[in-house]
């Protein structure tokens, strides 16, 4: 049977057995264990790519190449410590009697469920299924958001489904304008809306149907990454929602839809002459990088400003993609990994933090350090590596995208620049009476899993001092696939 | 027969897209709903009577697909949903329906625009109704901006969705089946979350006036 069935098998079953018993105190290693299971079965899925180049699977439906077995063992990897995390999370959640156990019972099943649709959208090789997982990840999220059933809570899952849905539902209109290209091409009886099949006769596409099928495409699915001005949701998503949550949303959500509009990048630029695809691109990451940056220095909210950080991030990656060519690629796709684990990393310790001070303000939060080490050095050190300090991976993507900003695109490195500027200053100017200050906070109950918060920044540490050969491979043969 | 079905199908989606705007005038909450369905019901006609021109046998299933979702299924769920939120006979008030309509009759003329080139492309049948489809969900995308209460919202969202079957089965021969089985799909479960909701911020704010959902904004 293909590694490709345990993959996505396991978190669904996973939902449907959590369904069942999520609410009993055993769920929340059930729920680990699951991840753990999805997880080697997405390393033994990587193995087998690496060994045997890309594969297609069930009737062509599934398609598996170097670039998204590398952000499906990242989000199967991201799943798991964030299940580790929540264990403790929940529990001090659940005695604050802030969850129920039926609203554990329906966290645990919508996280595995959550998990599904991701990969699902990543390893699918039709575009139609694409959305369909892209709108079921929203459906999955809307529910985790509102978990609290708070007025905050339930506003914020209401903006997210509504601003969200009609988003997605232009990535809809884009998809079916492609179909048409394609029926153009092979007639009624041959089209296919698979990325393969599409990919073949993209130097045949009609080009004025590409391109607005692209603009649609790019609006839609630029809304699920948070690009500005279609990023109103994702504060508010990522303030109300359990902390877990916002960890996967930030870390793996905004990657899967930025995989969505790079699948579609690669079509356009082969049926397109010019390079409109690039220009857009970098256009919305280049607002959202500054606007994002401002926006940063005006929270008070502790998880909001990290959601902004996102936002930053996220455009400084859809920049990236935008310049195309090698390295630029590449950089990209190093960022996405590193800002994957350092954010989770940060809404880990954040998590814990706004547990202990019990609200999200962050002039309420002092001391961290003090009265638990472990938790205050994360935040510290994770705060580091995302505002771009060396030795983290984040410095080195950064510096690579700067540095071919600069030569390609002078133009928009002095806004990059001072954008990142103004994110640094106004991140460490607040952080650091978190982490140092005089505190009264007192210990949990539940110590904190601090292990998924080092592991991922010592990842991201191995990634900005040394990249093994293998992932370089991977990640030069994705950035080659990217072209640009 | 065969000779005036492409204007029956052109007549079909002109009613599609009058029904739009019928929408975006109508105050009150169990009109609208009727209004819904009955876009619904144009879209079953449109695939059918297309279905029947290009003998393409899995339109019908398309079709019947819409039929059971989009004309029985989710109008009676929000006809239970309002009768059971008690706001069955609500009447918004709607500023400046003139204005609405102005606006609207301005996004269908951009849309016929942005889909003209296009639509000389295609092989289809009825071709030229991508302008309308896109109207569609602009006017949907509209009444959704325009409307402060959460089921008008709701239905605004649904009529974006039918906009979409319809550019899909008029501009291309149908999307594969797989995939319109997971949009309904989507589209099913998605009104039963946000019908939660609606339960939810009723219970919270004693309202559905979505005006009521503005606390958390930037300083």
């Amino acid at each position: 049977m293909p590694t490709l069935f345990f993959v996505l098998g396991l978190p669904l079953l996973g939902g449907a057995v959590l369904a069942l018993t999520g609410h009993r105190a055993r769920a929340r290693d059930i729920n680990v264990a699951f991840s753990l299971g999805t997880f080697a079965a997405a390393c033994l899925l990587t193995v087998q790519i690496i060994g045997h180049g890309p594969m297609l699977l069930w009737q062509d439906q599934f398609y598996i190449d170097a670039l998204n077995v590398f952000m499906v063992t990242l989000t199967t990897f991201v799943g798991l410590t964030t299940a580790i995390f929540s264990r403790p999370y929940m529990r001090v959640e659940q005695d604050l009697g802030k969850m129920t156990p039926h609203r554990m019972r329906l966290y645990h099943s919508m996280y595995q469920l959550f998990s599904f649709t991701m990969l699902l959208a990543l390893t699918t090789n039709n575009l139609g299924i694409l959305w369909v997982a892209m709108e079921a990840a929203t459906l999955t999220t809307v529910v985790l958001v509102s978990v609290y059933r708070t007025a905050a809570s339930l506003e914020a899952a209401w903006k997210y489904f509504i601003l969200c849905g009609v988003g997605i539902a232009q990535a809809l209109f884009g998809t079916i304008l492609l179909y048409m290209a394609a029926e153009k091409v092979l007639g009624p009886q041959g089209a296919t809306l698979l990325w393969t099949g599409l990919d073949a006769i993209k130097g045949q596409l009609d080009p004025a149907i590409v391109t607005l099928a692209f603009a649609f495409l790019l609006i839609g699915y630029g809304t699920k990454i948070g690009l500005v001005p279609l990023h109103s949701w994702l504060p508010d998503a990522h303030a109300e929602g359990p902390t877990p949550v916002s960890a996967v949303l930030s870390g793996l959500l905004l990657n899967v839809a930025m995989y969505a509009v790079l699948r579609c990048k690669v079509l356009t630029d082969g049926a397109l002459e010019g390079p409109l695809t690039g220009q857009l691109m970098m256009g919305f990451g280049l607002l959202s990088v500054v606007v994002a940056a401002f926006f940063l220095s005006r929270q008070k909210d502790v998880k909001r400003m990290f959601s902004y950080s996102s936002i930053e991030h996220m455009g400084l990656i859809t920049f990236a993609f935008g310049m195309g060519g090698p390295v630029a690629n590449y950089a990209g796709l190093l960022h996405m990994t590193v800002h994957s684990l350092v954010k989770s990393a940060i809404f880990f310790t954040v998590g814990h933090a706004t547990q202990k001070a019990g609200t999200q303000f962050m002039s309420e939060i002092r001391g961290l350090i003090k009265v638990n080490p472990a938790v205050g050095w994360g935040l510290m050190l994770g705060v580091m590596a995302i505002l771009g300090m060396p030795p983290f991976g984040v410095f080195a993507s950064e510096f690579l995208i700067l540095t071919t900003a600069m030569r390609e695109q002078p133009w928009a490195a002095p806004f990059l620049f001072l954008a990142l500027g103004v994110a640094f200053a106004s991140v460490l100017v607040r952080v650091l009476p978190m982490v140092f200050g005089e505190t009264t906070l007192k210990p949990l109950a539940h110590p904190p899993a601090v292990v998924p918060v080092f592991v991922h920044l010592g990842l991201a540490l191995m990634l900005g001092l040394f990249i093994p050969p293998y992932l370089n491979t991977w990640f030069v043969e994705a950035a080659r696939m990217l072209g640009g | 027969m065969i000779k005036f079905v492409p204007q029956l199908i052109n007549l079909f989606a002109t009613l599609i897209l009058m029904l739009s705007f019928a929408m975006i005038s109508q105050r009150r909450i169990v009109s609208l709903i009727n209004l819904f369905a009955m876009q619904g019901a144009a879209l079953v006609a449109a695939s059918i009577l297309l279905a029947y021109a290009t003998d393409q046998p899995h339109l019908y299933v398309s079709a019947g697909l819409t039929l059971l979702l989009k004309v029985i299924l989710i109008p009676w769920m929000l006809h239970r949903m309002i009768r059971r939120l008690n706001v069955r006979w609500d009447v918004e008030t709607l500023i400046n329906i003139p204005t609405t309509m102005l606006v609207g009759i301005v996004l269908v003329i951009f849309s016929f625009s942005l889909a003209l080139p296009i639509s000389r492309l295609s092989s289809s049948l009825a071709g030229g109704s991508l302008g309308i489809a896109l109207a569609c969900v602009l006017l949907a995308f509209m009444m959704m901006i325009t409307r402060s209460k959460a089921v008008p919202q709701v239905i605004g969202f649904l009529s974006m969705e039918n906009g979409l079957v319809f550019a899909a089965t008029t501009v291309t021969s149908g999307m594969p089946m797989i995939v319109e089985i997971g949009i309904a799909l989507d589209v099913l479960v998605g009104v039963l979350i946000l019908g939660v909701f609606l339960f939810q911020i009723r219970e919270k704010f004693d309202s559905l006036d979505i005006r009521n959902l503005e606390s958390l904004k930037e300083d």
